[in-house]
């Protein structure tokens, strides 16, 4: 039933440093790479080397600029964006199918995929874009925080989080119970002040969020001009520039 | 929002089918034999067939058996059952007035019931989605129960009665529109708040996440029908309200009128339809928008 549970054992999630992402689309491909050998259906690309080439991705890297308001300098902000496993999740309620659910022991939402009708409805409820219907199998695909990685005790330990927070090159990506106040990732989020996308959207999503840490104010004013050293030409350079001026 | 077509003619043909199942099972008009297989057979024609053109939107119909299973929260499921439910109902009916000329009015006021409860869930569908703020408010409902009234008063030949409702449809159509046009404004939502950045300043795209279109700019990022939707609408005012309020309401009924403003309805009512999608804004086109 796609009725949300009203309580998970466990609020597993991504903390994603927007301070620290570099922006090299490196979660982009690894996610692309292992959701397309593993769980489910594979994310197809569509015309993939022909003109118009377009595929299903779980997670996508936004580039945003900000101008503060106090007339300062503008920053770009590295933003990967992807399914926030919400707590009220609005895609997992209005799947008429049953195929969109959110799991009680861990919170992750998920499709089934031999349910799925592909009406796209879910798609039109996640206010965040999270949320790709495959046009080759015709199903909806999301993020699974890679299910099939988490609890897996055939590869090694370490390799046992999402394939995005594995390669992540800066460590701008983390994984952990955001339900545990005590675990690491709740901490970060707590000493960061991790925010929540679109909050006024009532959905209270799980993944945070942690702001740029402020930039150094160096730049704020921006230094004086060079007074100007001569004001007019003597000499023979005063003469030439006379001269050119009355050609 | 992407005006698919199929959408459209679901939304537009079938809420047309329903409303005249919602007259003919308050016996209005009171038909047997010939005349009542001739008006079920073109309720049905418009209902089911605006149901089957919800199927084509499906990427995987095979599954689609397992959308009459989630009523507890899904609109989409309860229009599904509600559907079948009040074309059962309408068999029995029909069924009693062509073959045995019995009036068996129970069956016709259930269906009656079950025809206004499948069109609200239609528009519910639409206006439960936070995402959508030109949906979600509560004249949607009201506008896509009075269509299917006003459309269903049309085909049953009823020239007054549905020159009266479109006048009322008309009026809150616009009002409908101009409510509308504030709703993302009022939602909240912005470049600021989709990104968490409004606490440092003012939010630009820089540069889109990919370079090709995507399932998410398809489907909720139109943009193309935004540019005629001022003509589009004085377009859908004349066709869908003023020629057919005039017609009916001021020329002597008779057959001829009233099908050439059922024509003009009908056209009207696919143009608004047409609004109703291309016009809506989905809050996921904060992340990609270039102003």
């Amino acid at each position: 039933m796609t009725m949300l549970p009203t309580h998970t054992e466990k609020k597993l999630g991504l903390v994603i440093d927007l301070d620290t992402c570099v922006g090299c689309h490196g979660c982009v491909t690894a996610c692309k790479g292992w959701n397309t050998q593993n769980y489910g259906a594979p994310l197809s690309d569509m015309d993939a080397y022909g003109a118009d080439p377009e595929g299903t991705f779980l997670n996508r890297v936004f580039n945003y600029e900000v101008a503060p308001a106090d007339g300062g300098a503008s920053q770009t902000v590295h933003f990967p964006k992807s399914c926030l496993h919400c707590e009220d999740a609005p895609c997992v309620t209005v799947c008429p199918t049953g195929a969109s659910y959110k799991r009680v022991s861990d919170g992750i939402v998920l499709v089934n995929e031999d349910r799925c009708m592909g009406c796209g409805l879910c798609a039109w409820a996640c206010p965040y874009g999270a949320r790709e219907l495959d046009y080759d199998a015709g199903i909806m695909k999301k993020c699974t925080l890679c299910v099939d990685r988490i609890y897996n005790e055939n590869i090694p330990e370490v390799d046992r989080v999402p394939a995005c927070v594995r390669t992540c090159p800066a460590g701008a990506r983390h994984f952990g119970d955001l339900g545990d106040p005590d675990s690491d990732v709740s901490k970060l989020v707590a000493e960061r002040g991790g925010m929540d996308l679109m909050p006024e959207q009532g959905t209270k999503p799980v993944n945070k969020y942690l702001p740029p840490r402020p930039k150094d104010t160096l730049d704020k004013q921006p230094p004086k001009a060079l007074e100007t050293v001569a004001v007019e030409a003597e000499g023979f350079l005063g003469w030439l520039d006379k001269a050119l001026e009355k050609l | 929002m992407h005006p698919a077509p199929s959408v459209i003619v679901f939304t537009s043909i079938s809420g047309l089918g329903f409303g005249y199942f919602i007259w003919l099972g308050l016996g209005i008009p009171d038909l047997y034999g010939w005349e009542a297989f001739a008006a079920f057979f073109v309720a049905y024609a418009f209902s089911v067939g605006g149901l089957l053109a919800s199927v084509f939107h499906l990427a995987n119909k095979k599954n689609a058996i397992y959308s009459f299973s989630q009523w507890k929260t899904s609109w989409l499921s309860r229009e599904g059952i509600l559907s079948v439910l009040a074309l059962l109902a309408f068999a029995v009916f029909a069924i009693g007035r062509i073959f045995f000329a019995t009036a068996l009015p129970v069956f016709g006021y259930l269906g009656a019931a079950l025809a206004l409860l499948t069109v609200f869930s239609t528009s519910m569908i639409y206006t439960q989605l936070k995402t959508v703020p030109r949906w979600n408010m509560p004249i949607n409902p009201v506008l896509f129960l009075l269509y299917s009234v006003a459309g269903g008063a049309l085909l049953s030949m009823q020239p007054k009665v549905a020159g009266v409702l479109i006048v009322l449809l008309t009026a809150l159509q616009v009002a409908g529109w101009m409510m509308g046009d504030k709703r993302l404004a009022e939602s909240g939502s912005t470049k600021g708040t989709a990104t968490g950045l409004n606490t440092i300043g003012q939010v630009r795209l820089f540069e889109s996440a990919h370079t090709s279109r995507n399932y998410i700019l398809d489907e909720m990022v139109h943009m193309v029908g935004r540019k005629h939707a001022q003509k589009l609408r004085m377009i859908s005012i004349v066709a869908l309200g003023a020629v057919p309020a005039a017609l009916l309401l001021l020329l002597p009924p008779n057959l001829i009128v009233t099908l050439v403003a059922l024509a003009s309805h009908v056209i009207g009512v696919f143009a608004s339809r047409w609004l109703f999608f291309a016009e809506a804004e989905h809050v996921v086109g904060l992340y990609y928008n270039r102003d």
